[in-house]
């Protein structure tokens, strides 16, 4: 078992868990993600590394309620336990001195992007960082992105924070005005997918973390497969980053939408009961 | 030859296994073959002649005294046969169900020459089962000599090597990927076939040999095997098994619909797809179904389907009937399920709709051409026969490769071209010192029994390296 041993709440349906699991803290590096149960029925979901401290023996996610499973990890609390968590995994980020680095973070994206960004920064870049989400509510973790960046900017869909627009806006204005040397993107598949197709135009080398479907996360299964570069790749064992000009985002967003029906079936029955164990095992406490 | 009781008449077919009708069966994921009575397995065991030389014993690979395991259910003796197994086989109650025993044990039979077989595997299903359910009584193990062994991976070989490591009294740790221990026999091989508890109730009993089981456990990334020797282990036995799927890169294989059959049976067997939404794993079948390949893997997968669904599920295999590699009985029970065979077709092309959903294999058939070295006759494709067959879902089973892991982290670990580990046959010691393999990471996919053999030779040769005995 696994205890949580902080929760924040970031935002509207964004949260923080901090986990107990000094073997994968000892391991993490930024870009790496873990698998994780919720209970003994769950299903295996994949969360980013948001941030791990090895001397504590700690990883922390970052997670937004989207379906079933996110919305009964939202009901853990300090002292409970998750039934798996299994890590760390994917390929960690390629760290180098490139010299101007964009790092766009959109959404719950910001999360992942966070210790990149760092390690980017301690081997020597200029990072502007690029947040952005639908509204103010949404936005987290400025402070920290800011203790990592020589320079952030905001932007929300409806310009209740930061600039009205999009963070490709924001983008083209810094690739227009200083030029970069690489574009870091996390987020919703759309804006990873306008990022790229902006950065493409302008020749900007671009990396993208993808969210595919996963079960195992060990290469086991090719559930997470996507297509780069015209090769088949499995996202967990080559991944989760990779090329953005590459990617085949058509086929990565109609594959990411294979259980739509059942995931609402799973929803809808959780709306409907709750939480499959209202009060989760504590540590502690029995077995 | 034969011993006294050859006096009495043969009875010439085995006892018959009594199983669930087809058609309910076909609607539930409850074990298909039911098990013998105790009558039945008195009967059965009464039809062996107890031959002297016991040639069924070469055909087992773990070399189980099978007259001497038998003798003791004719003499109703079930404690003392469930002992005689052990002595040998770490899992009777596995092997009993899932052995190709018509190509191992009762092959050579000598009743097999003129009538069956005798029934081997199921005598031994029984009699494990009758021991799992009286509460096992455990090995007595040596004292301790204060070693530590760690084994990656639990499937069979893992399971057997640490069994035999730790009555020899050493220290043994396994290392598990997965957030339950068993391998394939947890994730792959299907609840109809297999029950999970009689697995779990397996690893249950290895525990309390004194077994420390570390699921949730990737050699490779939270330590890699260097770093687990300088943490104190002294050996380390790889049983990670061949868990990579293979596909047929042919066009429109990512399509929406088309699985590989580990994904098919892992979210069905592991996570419990087959009870969503009582459990959160989702997993689509169609209407229709076909499966590619023709071994177990396929059969499962296939029956599998029709459980969660189907109306119409196919094996689609390049060869023909009597090349099928999956054992007689389950292409025997898939065909009485209802599952449909198209032999001699192999697809060349993946067809969909504009949501990218599977609607369809384009496929060629195929005729027997000439015999090849190995003697077999291969196929080949029969201009101009492409056809379509409607489907919407696709499982591949077309064989799967050993995780590249472990190798890519273990700079001295050598590998075949293939990527398996190589390993003596005699001493599975690999080309690192302290270091032994064996299972389908070394072979390539093959059987439970071959693995189970290979983690006892491990063992015993782990156990010389730990001692210094030559
Ligand atoms: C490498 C990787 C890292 C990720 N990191 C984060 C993160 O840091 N924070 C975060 O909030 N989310 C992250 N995700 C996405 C997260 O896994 C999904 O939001 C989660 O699985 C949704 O589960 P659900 O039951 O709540 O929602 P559902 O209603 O079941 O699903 C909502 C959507 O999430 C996706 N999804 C569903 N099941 C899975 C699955 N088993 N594996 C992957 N995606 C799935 C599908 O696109 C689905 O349509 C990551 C995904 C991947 C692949
Ligand atoms: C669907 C299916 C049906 C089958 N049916 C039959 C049958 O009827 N009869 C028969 O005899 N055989 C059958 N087989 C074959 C048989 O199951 C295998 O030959 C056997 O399980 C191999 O055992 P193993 O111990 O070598 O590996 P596996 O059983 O594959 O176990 C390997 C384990 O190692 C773990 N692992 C891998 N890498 C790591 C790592 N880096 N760190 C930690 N853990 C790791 C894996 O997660 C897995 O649990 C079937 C196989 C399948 C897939
Ligand atoms: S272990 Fe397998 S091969 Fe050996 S006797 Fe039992 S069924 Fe036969
Ligand atoms: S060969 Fe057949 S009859 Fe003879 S001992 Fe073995 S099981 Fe019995
Ligand atoms: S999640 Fe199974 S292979 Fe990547
Ligand atoms: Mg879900």
């Amino acid at each position: 078992m696994y205890e949580i041993i902080e929760k924040e709440e970031l935002g509207a349906s964004i949260k923080l868990i901090k986990i107990q699991a000094p073997l994968v803290a000892a391991k993490a590096l930024a870009g790496q993600f873990v698998i994780l149960r919720v209970h003994e029925e769950g299903e295996r979901i994949p969360v980013t590394i948001a941030d791990f401290d090895r001397a504590e023996g700690t990883i922390t996610c970052v997670f937004q309620e989207v379906g079933r499973t996110t919305k009964e990890l939202g009901t853990f609390e300090a002292g409970d336990c998750l039934k798996d968590f299994v890590g760390p995994l994917g390929v960690p980020s390629h760290i180098q001195n490139y010299g101007r680095v964009a790092c766009v973070g959109g959404g719950v994206g910001v999360a992942p992007v966070y210790p990149i960004a760092r390690a980017l920064k301690e081997a020597g870049n200029e990072i502007i960082s690029i947040i952005g989400a639908r509204t103010k509510d949404l936005i987290f973790w400025e402070d920290r992105m800011r203790a990592v960046s020589d320079e952030l900017l905001a932007a929300t869909d409806d310009g209740s924070y930061g600039r009205k627009g999009f963070v490709t806006d924001l983008l083209k204005e810094i690739i227009e005005d200083k030029g970069i040397d690489l574009c870091l993107a996390i987020g919703p598949l759309p804006m990873m997918r306008a990022v790229s197709d902006l950065t493409r135009r302008y020749g900007v080398k671009t990396v993208v973390s993808i969210n595919t479907l996963m079960v195992d996360g060990t290469g086991m299964c090719g559930c997470c497969r996507v297509t780069v570069g015209g090769e088949t790749r499995f996202t967990c064992v080559d991944g989760p980053e990779f090329d953005g000009h590459e990617v085949d985002f058509i086929e990565l967003a109609r594959r990411s939408a294979v259980y739509k029906t059942q995931e609402k079936v799973s929803l809808d029955l959780y709306e409907e009961k709750g939480p499959r164990h209202d009060h989760q095992c504590r540590c502690g406490g029995e077995e | 030859m034969a011993a006294e009781n050859a006096k009495k008449a043969i009875i010439p077919q085995k006892n018959p296994m009594p199983a669930q009708d087809p058609v309910i069966r076909a609607g539930n994921f409850n074990e298909v073959a039911l098990g013998y009575s105790e009558e039945a397995v008195i009967a059965e065991a009464e039809r062996c002649i107890q031959c002297k030389n016991a040639p069924c014993r070469q055909g087992c690979p773990v070399d189980i005294d099978i007259p001497a395991f038998i003798k003791k259910v004719a003499e109703r003796d079930f404690a003392g046969s469930a002992q005689k197994l052990k002595e040998t086989n770490a899992l009777p109650a596995v092997c009993g169900r899932v052995c190709p025993q018509e190509n191992q044990c009762e092959k050579y039979c000598t009743l097999g020459k003129k009538y069956e077989p005798v029934a081997i595997g199921r005598i031994e299903r029984y009699v494990a089962d009758r021991e799992l359910a009286a509460g096992v009584k455990l090995p007595a193990t040596a004292s301790s000599t204060g070693k530590k062994v760690a084994i990656v991976g639990s499937g069979p070989a893992g399971l057997t090597c640490a069994a035999d490591l730790a009555k020899l009294g050493h220290k043994v740790t396994i290392f598990e990927a997965l957030h339950i221990a068993g391998g394939v026999l947890m994730y792959g091989i299907p609840e109809f076939r297999l029950p999970k508890s009689v697995v779990q109730a397996e690893i249950d009993n290895l525990k309390k040999l004194g077994v420390d089981i570390q699921v949730n456990a990737i050699v490779g990334k939270f330590s890699t095997i260097d770093e687990l020797m300088e943490n104190g282990y002294d050996a380390v036995f790889l049983g990670t098994g061949a868990g990579l799927p293979n596909f047929m890169r042919i066009p429109g294989e990512n399509a929406c619909g088309v699985y590989s059959a580990n994904e098919f049976l892992t979210r069905s067997n592991l996570m419990q797809a087959y009870r969503f939404p009582e459990t959160d794993t989702p997993i689509f079948v169609g209407k229709r179904v076909a499966v590619l390949g023709g071994g177990n893997v396929a059969m499962d997968a296939a029956r599998t389907a029709l459980r969660l669904g189907a109306q119409e599920s196919w094996i689609v295999y390049r060869r023909s009937r009597v090349e099928l590699p999956a054992r007689f009985e389950e292409v025997e029970h898939a065909e009485e399920e209802g599952v449909k065979f198209q032999f001699l077709t192999n697809p060349t092309r993946i067809l969909y709709n504009d949501d990218y959903w599977v609607t369809g294999m384009e496929c060629l058939r195929y005729e027997l051409g000439e015999p090849d070295a190995s003697g077999r006759r291969s196929p080949v494709p029969v201009k101009g026969s492409e056809f379509i067959l409607e489907v919407d879902t696709m499982v591949v089973a077309i064989g799967t490769g050993p995780n590249p892991l472990i190798p890519k982290t273990t700079p001295d670990l050598a590998v075949n071209r293939r990527g398996n580990i190589t390993a003596d046959p005699e001493t599975c010691a690999t080309s690192k010192p302290g270091v032994y393999a064996g299972g389908d990471v070394v072979t390539g996919a093959a059987t439970v029994i071959l693995a189970m053999g290979a983690g006892r030779t491990a063992a015993r040769s782990i156990h010389k390296y730990l001692l210094g005995i030559d």
